[in-house]
């Protein structure tokens, strides 16, 4: 077990940067998430971690020891590929005892371990077995096997649940966050699946275009996104963002989209005038037939419970609404829009970042 | 109408389609492989039934041939050969029924043994350095990969009589004329690219992640290639070694130009097989039978991974 720490990680292929100076640490034993969409390089920064790729600047530490450039064999790590990468000349009982045989274990010492490990996977009756006749889901836990069966510093798994039917994966999610749960090993887990992510994770990075856009916990990330990328990368449906024009004090509470004043989380921070976000997210906004924001139903989405309504703004905007199902919402009718005030986020349009207000502060403050 | 249509598979043929493919098939055979009988037959025929025409293919069988392959005869006076204890051999025996006696072994036997050291040996160079090579142009940022994987073809783009003079004096010059270990050079020179370029190809079909694990799991680079990428590329290297042995096997222009006698190989040997008074084509078709064994036999016994290696690429697992 161990605290894996990336400073400054930076690394180019020939004529593309796939990582710019990361740098953020995992802590020991936590389920880190690296998540972001395909080509953010997230794959890229965990296979450093793994020492199959070599940064181009940057340092990476494992449990405090520099291992930047240390071959991937000395790492004490273990890595699950997406396409799980069994041997395909080995039984199953071989592929998990490998690591261990290269390690030059005794026989006895890799039966028992690999006994175990199928336990904990539940697998001990498929150990006999080749692995080619295997459905996707036992190749995933004997891919597993042969990761937990080194009792390695930490897990790396590279989007593990990728090829897995749905129903599948969603089996496998439980099955993975109790088998950390159980063995407390720091495990750095790849994904561009923000349900997944959100579902499984202790902690969150989120990368984009090779850069970490913010790290925290999946609850911080869902309710203070930094970045106009977060707020519309994670939650399903995305953040909405109403575009205003107008400049903003410290200390304000207010903002004035078009004809409508909307109440905010105090400002911490002031802007002169420039093109501005409001952003929030669909169970924050209320249809109200008094509200002076005024939108017309696009459609409505029944989901149960509630419906998420689709509704467009005068100004042409599409703002997506998560209200209960008894509120009567018919295609073509107006309506008024409301926010819960305290959950609101503004962000700077041209850069994408999150002016901050009271909403950061509570975290700060605890 | 339309139902009689609709019953024929489109994907699966018929069973008269079929019969009538299997006989092409079984005809386009027999064809192709008459002449190899003929050879077969002609190796067990008496000189003079070997150029009878019209052709004879009912005769009485001789072992004329063989004996004319292994040994040289001399043609003796019949109060000599009377003189003579009685024959020891076959072929002795053979041969003194024509008036003659064999003189000694012939050169057959060590040019068939230069032929086998020299395949083999080129064979196996070249499958080593191209599945060393393929692995690097498959796995690493080679720089200029593509530029070396095109010079490394290009090798094989003029033929050999473009490059004989230049290479016979290169030979000369550096003592390599009428060597084993010249030719061995030659042949894996020339081999190589083909080598390169098919194993690269399988090598390719091997997902990387199996190295990787390997790497995670505590191999070096040289130890996860050697126990997960050289049994996975199997069927490739197999493929690859029965092309290179198949050129090697059969070269004749550089072996004309470059062997005389210590290292002659076989097929420039051949047809200098000269019997007493004119060609021994007995002779001939006999070292041509014994030449087609090896090849034959290693084919044969690895035909599956040739069938493979002919459609690799166009599988994908």
């Amino acid at each position: 077990m161990a605290e894996i720490r990336v400073e400054t990680l930076h690394k180019a292929f020939a004529d593309f940067t796939a990582v710019r100076d990361s740098t953020f640490t995992i802590r020991d034993g936590d389920f880190f998430c690296l998540l972001g969409p395909s080509g953010c390089g997230k794959t890229t920064t965990l296979r450093m971690i793994a020492g199959l790729e070599l940064p181009t600047s940057g340092r990476i530490l494992l449990g405090g020891e520099d291992v930047t450039f240390k071959q991937a064999s000395r790492r004490d790590i273990a890595f699950v590929f997406q396409l799980f990468a069994l041997y395909p000349h080995m039984s199953v009982r071989s592929n998990i005892a490998y690591p261990l045989r290269c390690q030059g274990m005794p026989r006895a010492e890799v039966d028992r371990r690999v006994e175990d490990a199928a336990k904990i996977l539940r697998i001990t009756q498929l150990l006999p077995r080749s692995v080619s006749g295997l459905s996707s889901g036992d190749r995933q836990r004997v891919a597993l096997g042969r990761a937990i069966v080194r009792e390695p510093a930490a897990f790396l798994l590279d989007e593990p649940l990728g090829a897995l039917d749905a129903e599948f994966r969603e089996l496998m999610c439980d099955e993975l966050r109790a088998l950390h749960d159980r063995l407390h090993a720091t495990t750095v887990y790849v994904t561009h699946d923000q349900l997944e992510a959100m579902a499984m994770a202790d902690t969150i990075a989120l990368m984009n275009d090779g850069v970490v856009e913010q790290v925290g916990s999946p609850q911080e990330i869902y309710d203070r996104p930094k970045s106009m990328f977060a707020a519309g990368f994670i939650g399903s449906p995305p953040m909405n963002f109403i575009p205003f024009r107008g400049r903003l004090l410290p200390g304000d509470k207010c903002v004035h989209a078009g004809e409508a004043a909307i109440e905010i989380p105090e400002a911490r921070e002031g802007t002169p005038e420039a093109d501005l976000m409001l952003g929030a997210r669909p169970e924050h906004v209320r249809l109200s037939a008094s509200a002076p924001l005024r939108a017309s139903v696009v459609e409505a989405e029944y989901l149960g419970t509630n419906q998420i309504v689709t509704l467009v703004t005068s100004q042409g905007t599409l703002v997506k609404a998560r209200v209960p199902s008894e509120v009567r919402a018919r295609p073509g009718e107006t309506t008024g829009l409301e926010f819960r005030s305290g959950k609101l986020s503004l962000f700077h349009r041209a850069s994408g970042r999150v002016l901050r207000s009271a909403l950061h502060e509570r975290v700060a403050h605890g | 109408m339309t139902s009689a249509i609709c019953a024929h598979s489109v994907v699966e043929p018929s069973g008269r389609s079929k019969s009538i493919a299997g006989s092409l098939v079984v005809v386009y055979a027999l064809l192709s492989m008459l002449p190899l009988f003929w050879i077969f037959l002609t190796a067990f025929k008496s000189p003079p039934d070997s150029i009878a025409y019209p052709p004879k293919v009912i005769f009485k069988p001789t072992m004329d041939g063989y004996c004319g392959l292994f040994s040289t005869i001399s043609r003796q006076t019949p109060e000599y050969i009377a003189s003579l204890p009685p024959p020891t051999s076959i072929c002795d025996k053979v041969a003194r029924a024509r008036n003659m006696v064999v003189a000694g072994p012939s050169n057959f036997l060590p040019r068939f043994v230069n032929s086998l050291v020299i395949a083999f040996g080129s064979t196996a160079l070249s499958v080593l350095l191209g599945v060393m090579a393929a692995y690097a142009f498959s796995r690493f940022r080679v720089p200029g990969k593509d530029d070396l994987l095109f010079f490394i073809l290009s090798t094989r783009m003029m033929p050999p009589i473009a490059v004989a003079i230049p290479v016979y004096l290169m030979y000369r010059w550096l003592g390599l004329s009428d060597t084993r270990s010249g030719m061995i050079l030659l042949y894996t020179a020339v081999n190589v690219s083909l080598s390169v370029w098919l194993l690269k190809g399988f090598i390719d079909e091997i997902p990387r992640e199996y190295e990787e694990a390997a790497l995670v799991d505590g191999y070096t680079r040289l130890q996860a290639f050697r126990k997960i990428v050289l049994p996975q590329a199997a069927t490739g290297i197999v493929a690859t070694a029965i092309f290179c042995l198949i050129f090697a096997w059969n070269e004749y222009a550089f072996a004309v130009l470059l062997t005389s006698g210590q290292a002659q190989t076989t097929p420039p040997f051949i047809p200098f097989i000269i019997g007493e008074g004119g060609q021994d084509w007995p002779a001939v078709a006999a070292a041509t039978t014994l030449f087609l064994v090896p090849i034959l036999g290693f084919t044969v016994l690895l035909r599956k991974n040739l069938l493979r290696g002919i459609t690799f690429g166009a599988v994908r697992k």
